[in-house]
């Protein structure tokens, strides 16, 4: 086991824009307000940051490749600008870049910045890209919800639950979600929802509804990074450090052997024992204040709580149930109204969800404040269940 | 012995276009088609002329994938989707076929598939193995025709061989001659068709009986001695009238199939074939006409042989697999006639990469996947190194073809999310019997068809069409067993 960033990087900045539907702004305009942020936030000049990782998923919208559009958006002076694209997770990668880089001694100050624009498409939900020339002669012309939805027929066969009841608890967590959202002023929805709305609302993908989707948003958000000791140097106090960055990848065993059940996700209980041994937590359930996970659909937030360990095997419907995941639940879960609510701009959301961690950690959160947290998780899973790259990432106090 | 008929096979749309649902939708404009009965077989928008020649071909040649006997392939159509690219190709790697298998698209009339027997028989008189003549069509018609009720979408395949002859030929007969009774010139969608009493009483009337009595001669027999006489017409009772002129007894008329299926055009006299086969008793005689371009016919007698086989389906399974399709809409639409809105999502580019697909091609075309010889392991694509945990090996994989085993769901979703002919888009993960895991759309099923543990079985079907530049590419989907439908996994957890 190598001996892990654990407190060897602080958050010196952090910036997140509104998220939604944001016909007013490009992909550049967005930018400029998540860095805006995080420069005044962090307290430095453009000079004082060493290099730059750019998180953003689509090619056919928003800014094209390469990291050039934002080294232009930001006028940057001239400092390395890295693109990462690592699906849904993107965000997550590049803090990690950013993160090493700083731990490495290659940089004393970096920026991660992710951002989408996924309004100009002209329709609703993610835009289905092309991959590669092989892969679309066999694989399904695939959407997101129906890969997602396939979590809920053999999980619900694994586990033996009633249909119905599992369209409740996923219910539940999307009624979370949306109650969480209300008390956001960046979230893309901030409306409340009742079970009736949600039960109710059109199919999407068998069985998920309206409401078992996230949105689809436009946004960017950013942090800067460094070492704790600058930080402090610059007059930091109350430092918010990462305990562990973990990422791991599928290779195939789960899509094409028949080993694995269709029910979990692979990657995620791999990057979560990772993380946790990174972060030296024996008990996660005992010690994470808070999550923020990928809940791109409400079946994968479900099991994502098994896969983390915070719910036993099985037992994530009936917690959900019960509220072991709302606000005032014993581990909250998506504070800030998460991908369902707070919305998903691909690049960024990875970087938003730590966002939330970091504001809470400061206890700069607002109305949703919690009280007291000290470590917080976040899931940030890209791909599919079947094939996918999922990255669990753990931050909290300096000390702690 | 001399080379006759040793399989038969068959394959018929699952779903059956009431024609009263079309003549209801058309009624204000042609009121005249009001009194028509029955369905007609419908492809599903993934079904063509290629992809039901396969499944014909399978039927025949049965539920094994060892298919080295068959040394020719004749693929007969008057509606193959390419006409520049050997269709017979397609269909030779869809069913894993050896590469040095001889492959032939025929055509132009429907008389051609007796045309591609006859010239089976002889082929393999002289050259020996077994000879596959497929016969299939897949017509486009003008909405509000008679054509649109009387046709069908069907296939029929057989080989012809010197091993277990089930049918031997007795004799044939031809004429050539330029009677056009329809047309359809290269570039044309439709056919144009002439007046049906002069067709009745100067062609069929005529060249029938004059083709039937020579077929009957060199193979003499009797003309009252036919058990089965089978002549493919969409005139009403004018094989009945046609067998009375040659002196065949009324009760040796065939059924035509055109209260359920409607008349497939080249595939149907061999469909109406298989169909007699399935029920035929040895030493029957079979008297095959067909009229176009001419007029062709073939006198069978069948063998003992005939209680030793089977088609895998065959003609009682699949009109026994029909479902009723009452939206004339959908058929307008499967068939490209009437554009629906398919709103941003079906913008996608289909652009197909010809090396790429050339270089997957058994993988793509015969669902071939690659064995470990070390673990067993089944993967798909095949793939250098298997990625069993923990100890990747390399270079260890071996051809293993899934085409002809089934599988059952591990996961499956239906949305309406993303643009699809036939919504909604089902699809999910198959495990196969034997090892291997595909992520792979479903087709060929209703809303509620498919769960966890259903079980299903291979189709080859059209994947993509692309309209930019006008191409279909192909590959399999899984479709219910039809009697397996829920029955649980055996190895999983």
């Amino acid at each position: 086991m190598p001996i892990g960033i654990k407190d060897k990087v602080a958050i010196l900045g952090m910036g997140c824009s509104k998220f939604g539907e944001r016909w007013d702004a490009s992909p550049e305009d967005l930018m400029v307000e998540a860095y805006n942020e995080a420069m005044a936030d962090a307290g430095i000049a453009p000079e004082q940051l060493d290099a730059a990782w750019f998180s953003t998923h689509m090619d056919d919208v928003g800014t094209g490749r390469g990291g050039t559009p934002m080294s232009i958006a930001l006028r940057l002076p001239n400092i390395g600008v890295t693109r990462v694209e690592n699906f849904c997770a993107g965000g997550s990668e590049a803090i990690r870049a950013a993160v090493y880089a700083v731990a490495a001694g290659a940089c004393d100050i970096a920026i991660a910045l992710g951002v989408e624009k996924l309004k100009d498409t002209g329709y609703g939900g993610l835009p289905v890209s092309a991959v590669g020339t092989y892969i679309p002669q066999w694989y399904p012309n695939a959407v997101a919800p129906a890969n997602f939805a396939q979590l809920a027929s053999a999980y619900q066969r694994k586990h033996n639950v009633d249909p119905a009841l599992l369209k409740r608890a996923i219910a539940r967590v999307s009624i979370k979600s949306h109650a969480n959202g209300a008390k956001n002023p960046k979230a893309h929805f901030r409306q409340a929802v009742t079970e009736e709305q949600v039960l109710k609302a059109p199919i999407i993908a068998q069985p998920l509804g309206l409401y078992d989707c996230a949105g689809v948003s436009d946004g960017a958000a950013a942090v800067i990074v460094t070492r704790p000791d600058i930080a402090r140097a610059l007059g930091k106090r109350d430092l918010v450090t990462f305990k562990a960055l973990q990422v791991a990848v599928s290779n195939g065993w789960e899509m094409h052997s028949s080993e694995w059940d269709g029910s979990y996700v692979h990657t995620a209980r791999i990057a979560a024992r990772k993380a946790y041994a990174e972060a030296g937590i024996e008990n996660a359930a005992a010690e994470l204040s808070m999550t923020e996970v990928h809940d791109c659909f409400s079946i994968t937030e479900l099991v994502t709580m098994e896969d983390l360990g915070l719910s036993g095997e099985g037992e994530a419907v009936r917690d959900f149930l019960d509220g072991k995941f709302d606000a005032d639940g014993a581990i909250p879960c998506q504070i800030d109204g998460g991908l369902k609510c707070f919305g998903h701009p691909i690049g960024a959301s990875g970087i938003r969800m730590l966002y939330e961690m970091y504001l809470q950690l400061q206890g700069r959160a607002g109305p949703r404040q919690l009280k007291d947290p000290k470590l917080g998780l976040t899931h940030n899973l890209g791909g599919q269940p079947s094939q996918n790259v999922c990255s669990v990432s753990i931050v909290g106090r300096e000390g702690v | 012995m001399a080379a006759g008929i040793t399989a038969y096979g068959s394959y018929i749309p699952r779903l059956r276009l009431s024609r009263q649902a079309v003549a209801q939708a058309n009624a204000w404009y042609a009121p005249q088609f009001a009194g028509r009965k029955g369905t007609r077989s419908m492809a599903n928008w993934d079904e063509d002329s290629i992809t039901m020649a396969v499944a014909a071909a399978r039927d025949c040649l049965g539920a094994g994938d060892e298919r080295g006997h068959v040394r020719s392939v004749q693929l007969v159509s008057s509606t193959l989707p390419f006409a520049e690219r050997l269709n017979a190709g397609v269909v030779c790697e869809a069913l894993t076929l050896d590469e040095g298998v001889e492959a032939l698209d025929m055509g132009g009339s429907p008389s051609a598939a007796l045309g591609a027997v006859m010239g089976a028989v002889d082929r393999v008189n002289a050259r020996g193995g077994s000879a596959l003549v497929i016969a299939t069509d897949h017509r486009t018609t003008r909405a509000a025709s008679s054509q649109e009720l009387d046709f069908g979408d069907g296939a029929a395949a057989l080989t012809v061989g010197t091993e277990d002859v089930i049918a031997e030929v007795l004799g044939s007969a031809t004429l050539t001659v330029d009677f056009v009774d329809h047309f359809r010139m290269a570039g044309e969608a439709i056919d144009y068709h002439w007046e049906e009493r002069w067709v009745r009483d100067e062609g069929i009337g005529k060249l029938g009986p004059r083709v039937i009595a020579g077929a009957l001669q060199k193979a003499g027999v009797e003309a009252g001695a036919v058990d089965h006489f089978i002549f493919p017409t969409t005139f009403a009772k004018m094989d009945a009238q046609l067998a009375k002129a040659c002196g065949i007894r009324a009760d040796a008329v065939s059924d035509s199939l055109a209260a359920t299926v409607g008349e497939t055009g080249t595939p149907h006299a061999l469909l109406m074939l298989a169909a007699v086969l399935e029920r035929a008793q040895p030493g029957q005689l079979i008297l095959l006409a067909q009229f176009g371009g001419g007029a062709q016919a073939l006198v069978l007698r069948v063998t003992p042989a005939i209680q030793q086989f089977r088609p895998a389906c065959g003609v009682s399974g699949w009109l026994a697999r029909g479902v009723e399709e009452r939206n004339y809409t959908k058929f307008l639409s499967f068939r490209a006639q009437l554009r629906l809105e398919r709103g941003m999502r079906g913008e996608q580019d289909r652009k197909t990469a010809l090396s790429t697909a050339y270089r997957h091609r058994t993988a793509i075309l015969g669902l071939v996947a690659g064995r470990c010889a070390v673990t067993g392991a089944v993967h798909f694509p095949p793939s250098r190194i298997s990625h069993d945990q923990g100890r990747p090996l390399q270079d260890t994989q071996e051809p293993c073809k899934l085409a002809e085993r089934h599988g059952h769901v591990l996961s499956w979703s239906a949305e309406s999310l993303s643009f699809h002919r036939a919504p909604p888009h089902q699809y999910g993960q198959v495990d196969f019997v034997g090892g291997g895991r595909i992520l792979m759309e479903f087709t060929d099923v209703a809303s509620g068809d498919i769960g966890t543990g259903t079980e299903v079985e291979m189709s080859f079907r059209i994947k993509d069409i692309d309209e930019l530049r006008g191409f279909t590419r192909y590959f399999w989907k899984a479709t219910p067993v039809a009697s397996g439908v829920d029955t649980p996994t055996a190895s999983k957890e």
